[in-house]
């Protein structure tokens, strides 16, 4: 069997902006020699997959913290796409970390039935640099699988981790991972209220985390309402619905800039919510009253070129671009109640998809999937479900806990995002599976809702 | 949340009477509710005395004679200070409804009237849902309540451009409960006035 080693050396920026974490680490094309040595369980599941504990070779306690933390969010990572069983980190504790793959305890590995370890190492090069390699081992055939070194800054350790499982994904099972997207939500968890006339308001502001909930920073300090989030597609902006006018407006925030736009130019009488950006990034697809109806209008970025496409007396709302950008979904309640319809991108041909009781905030999947997410009332609260294009069968992928609203969809379209009320009766976010499995909570402070998961 | 006091929906009845009140006293108006009156001011004959013997009343709130017209009552008080006790009451909404009912006009009226007589007065109109529905949809029908609320105002002779709209959906609901009443009091347009 042919070894397949990667060594790689990324270099992290050591940026004093915190936002500016969320470049993707600008890594060399990847060097690949023969095949690679693709793990496989046994038949009919999912490789049995272990993370022990990196081995810290500088003695200080931050390098032995970095080992623990990088194994640990590795292990939940991998865990995040169901690609990997992974076993429990307890049950290896006891067994001696590796320093090389003569070291490995491949028979106690065996004992346990993992197909495969993840054997890592951390060494501080300095106060501030750290040098991590990670190798992937076959127990079965005692082969390196897969290997890897980054040097970097140790101000975000789980940034490497999210990487290391992201490269494992594609190299071992083909899946494009998301544990390096973000999500962006809306938050009342600092406590502030609304500067304004009426008292007692909580300030809405917009956050983002990382997939699993770590690292929550705030965007916005506006002391105001601000709702929606979206992520560009290149994941430099987050287009957002903000009061900060007095009025409901289309407010981008482009990160790395500093500055802010607002593409629908809103006014006392012009009122703008719910943007959507095309997946060129080009354009965006937002409300509006300007012509004194509730209608959807798609503009570029620039705030020019504003074209309306419903014509319809009723609320035609919560825009969202098929992925090749020529359909818009989007809600209108033409017909009583709030459904979904869709269109083309220049508003004809338009169509009816839902018949429920009361549906809304359609989503449109990233393909390979052909689907939408959207809310749909079935009790007192909402749901989520998935309307498949190509069948029109409807899923469900929540089932009556609270209230469910608002879904977004992982960039590699098998998670959605969703606001909901289960538990205490606080809002927050959650991930499903887009089979309805694998449910995580990623929020507890305050009410947290409408997240938008970065492509 | 301090503007429900005054606006409560269940006090929507006794609105006139509140109004008067407010204009007749001073910073603190004594509360609608009859249990605990103040010494029943001569003017005030016309109340249901209370059901049972009442006890000697702590200190009664400090009564403003009426020599100050309301005009210069209102003039003297911030807008905080006006919309935390506003004058200005809210319309009430169906389920899924953005029409103006008896009682939702009978309080467009009163506000109407309001506006005639303090011609330099702006309010803002907001929309207001409860919180069944969805957040994104509940913003269209927020200011479509709104506009409800501002075009019967027009209707009844107040300039436009002294009563604009925003939609807040349902992200500010006056009552936190989660029951019909609740829901009842937070569908709604409710009357912020902006400058005076």
């Amino acid at each position: 069997m042919m070894m397949n080693s990667i060594l790689r050396r990324v270099s992290w920026p050591s940026c004093v902006i915190a936002v500016a974490l969320l470049l993707v680490a600008s890594g060399q094309a990847r060097q690949q020699d023969g095949v690679d040595l693709v793990i496989g369980g046994d038949v009919g599941r999912p490789p049995n997959f272990a993370v022990p504990d990196c081995l810290a070779l500088t003695p200080d306690a931050a390098t032995a913290e970095a080992a623990r933390t990088i194994a640990e969010v590795l292990w939940a990572d991998l865990e995040f796409e169901r690609e990997f069983r992974m076993i429990p980190r307890d049950v290896y504790r006891t067994i001696p970390p590796a320093r090389s793959i003569g070291d490995l305890s491949f028979d106690r590995w065996a004992e346990l039935d993992a197909d495969g370890v993840v054997s890592c190492t951390v060494r501080a090069l300095s106060d501030s640099q750290l040098e991590i390699t990670a190798r992937l081992f076959s127990v079965r055939s005692f082969d390196n699988a897969f290997s890897v070194q980054y040097t970097g800054t140790n101000t975000n350790l789980r940034r490497y981790a999210h990487q290391l499982s992201d490269e494992i994904h594609r190299q071992q099972r083909g899946v494009a991972g998301v544990a390096r997207t973000r999500i962006a939500f809306v938050s009342d968890r600092d406590g502030e209220s609304v500067l304004g006339l009426v008292e007692d308001r909580p300030v809405k502001e917009v956050y983002f985390a990382d997939y699993d909930g770590a690292n929550i920073q705030r965007l916005t300090v506006t002391r105001i309402l601000n709702l929606f989030p979206a992520w560009s597609p290149d994941g430099r902006s987050i287009g957002y619905t903000s009061y900060l006018s007095g009025f409901p407006d289309i407010v981008v925030s482009h990160l790395f800039e500093g500055r802010m736009t607002t593409p629908a130019n809103g006014t006392m009488q012009v009122h703008n919510s719910l943007s959507a950006f095309s997946p060129d990034g080009l354009r965006v697809a937002f409300n509006s009253n300007r012509d004194n109806s509730s209608d959807i209008y798609v503009a570029n970025v620039d705030g020019t070129n504003v074209q309306r496409l419903t014509f319809n007396p009723a609320i035609d709302t919560s825009p969202t671009w098929s992925p090749n950008g020529q359909q818009i979904a989007f809600t209108s309640d033409r017909a009583g109640q709030p459904q979904i319809y869709v269109m083309s991108v220049d508003g004809t041909g338009t169509r009816r998809l839902t018949y429920d009781t009361y549906s809304d905030r359609p989503t449109w999947s990233p393909a390979p999937f052909n689907e939408i997410a959207y809310s749909s009332k079935t009790g007192p609260g909402h749901d989520i479900k998935v309307l498949d294009l190509s069948t029109s069968e409807v899923r469900q992928v929540t089932f009556g806990l609270g209230s469910n609203e608002s879904p977004s969809y992982s960039p590699n379209g098998r998670h959605i995002a969703f606001t909901s009320s289960r538990g205490s009766g606080r809002k927050q976010i959650y991930t499903v599976g887009r089979d309805g499995k694998n449910l995580r909570r990623l929020t507890s402070t305050g009410n947290n809702e409408t997240p938008s998961w970065s492509r | 949340m301090q503007v429900r006091g005054t606006l409560s929906w269940t006090a929507a009845a006794a609105c006139v009477v509140a109004t008067l009140a407010l204009q007749s006293c001073g910073r603190r108006p004594p509360p609608v509710a009859p249990e605990t009156s103040p010494p029943p001011p001569p003017a005030a004959e016309e109340r249901t005395p209370a059901p049972r013997p009442v006890p000697p009343p702590p200190a009664p709130p400090p009564v403003v004679p009426l020599e100050l017209p309301p005009e210069d009552e209102f003039a003297r008080r911030t807008l905080e200070e006006l919309n935390r006790e506003s004058p200005l009451e809210a319309v009430f909404f169906g389920l899924d409804s953005s029409e103006l009912d008896d009682q939702g006009r009978t309080a467009a009226d009163a506000n109407a009237d309001l506006l005639m007589r303090y011609p330099t007065w702006v309010v803002t109109i907001e929309g207001h849902c409860d919180e069944r529905g969805t957040p994104e949809y509940n913003l269209g029908l927020g200011e479509r309540r709104a506009l409800a609320a501002q075009q019967y105002m027009v209707q009844l002779g107040v300039e436009a451009s002294r009563v604009r709209t925003v939609s807040y959906g349902k992200e500010f609901p006056f009552e936190p409960g989660h029951d019909d009443a609740a829901w009842a009091a937070n569908r709604r347009a409710h009357f912020v006035i902006t400058s005076k």
